[in-house]
């Protein structure tokens, strides 16, 4: 069983980081909603106003090493230009999907959204976590915080799952391939 | 969290630092919107934005997106900080820059304004 770098780096990407960080959003959700409950203050102790910083600062983590692989890593490979006279295009996935009119928008729509709107996400958990940091204890009071908070990260989610989405449909027309082989287990 | 006690829940009480945050981030993801479509529509600005070649304009669209996001919650925070601000006011521009940001990172709508 084997694994070429790229498409570790792909499943780190898309699976380790931005997968992990899509699951985690129903726990942030609940938790911002659950702060405005009526007596929430009451209701979350001090170790549970703890674990919910800790997730949404893990949740932060994840979302930036999300964009930054992906911009800085598996990007590269994607749009890697093939040298003249190359048939073969299937180390070339931007080219690749772009060589064939049934594919080429999955490109100019698909990747151009994704590789953008991803970008959103980590920006406004960043800003989630910190209110939710500065004002852990009083946020329930302020309502309008609440809510902005809460706003920000559903559009975290949406861009999340445009970016995941993309993602995964790429991945099936044009896979990033190649690099050095690690051999996971030896067949028999 | 240091400052995460009951003990200083009044001094925290004011809105001022987290209205900054939450208009920084409106900022920051309408710049993202910005730097996205002047890429797209200009070539000379593409090329400035060529921060790190193997990414691409990419590189230089989201650098200046975060760092235009970053300034903004610095002066924001820093105008804003111990002092109660109209929330509601602050949260309507902030969702609005928001949707600037999907609005202008979503293709089609580039093409549009471009003509194209």
């Amino acid at each position: 069983m084997e694994i070429s770098m790229r498409d570790l780096w792909t499943v780190f990407h898309g699976m380790g980081f931005g997968a992990l960080f899509m699951l985690a959003f129903t726990g942030a959700i609940v938790g911002l909603v659950r702060m405005g409950a009526p007596g929430s203050s009451a209701i979350l102790n001090r170790k549970d106003r703890m674990i919910l910083w800790f997730y949404l600062a893990g949740m932060v983590v994840l979302a930036w090493a999300t964009v930054f692989s992906g911009a800085y890593i598996v990007y590269p490979w994607y749009r890697a230009v093939p040298p003249a006279g190359t048939i073969d295009l299937a180390d070339y996935p931007r080219y690749l999907l772009l060589s064939s009119k049934t594919t080429k928008e999955w490109h100019a729509f698909g990747m151009e959204w994704k590789e953008h709107v991803a970008w959103i996400a980590p920006i406004a958990m960043t800003m989630v976590a910190y209110v939710y940091w500065k004002y852990c204890w009083c946020l329930a009071k302020h309502g309008d915080l609440r809510k902005a908070a809460l706003i920000f990260t559903l559009a975290a989610f949406v861009a999340t799952g445009v970016a995941g989405a993309f993602g995964a449909f790429l991945n099936k027309y044009a896979p990033i391939r190649g690099g050095e082989t690690i051999q996971l287990t030896k067949g028999e | 969290m240091a400052n995460a006690n009951e003990s200083s829940m009044d001094k925290d009480l004011q809105n001022g630092a987290g209205a900054a945050a939450i208009l920084a981030a409106g900022i920051g993801c309408a710049a993202l919107g910005v730097f996205t479509l002047l890429a797209d529509a200009f070539n000379g600005i593409k090329s400035f934005l060529n921060f790190y070649n193997p990414t691409g304009p990419l590189s230089g669209v989201t650098t200046l997106a975060i760092v235009v996001w970053l300034a903004a919650w610095f002066v924001l925070a820093k105008k804003w900080n111990g002092r109660d601000v109209a929330m509601q006011r602050v949260s309507v521009v902030a969702f609005v820059l928001l949707a600037v940001g999907f609005a202008l990172t979503f293709p089609p709508l580039l093409d549009l304004l471009q003509g194209k």
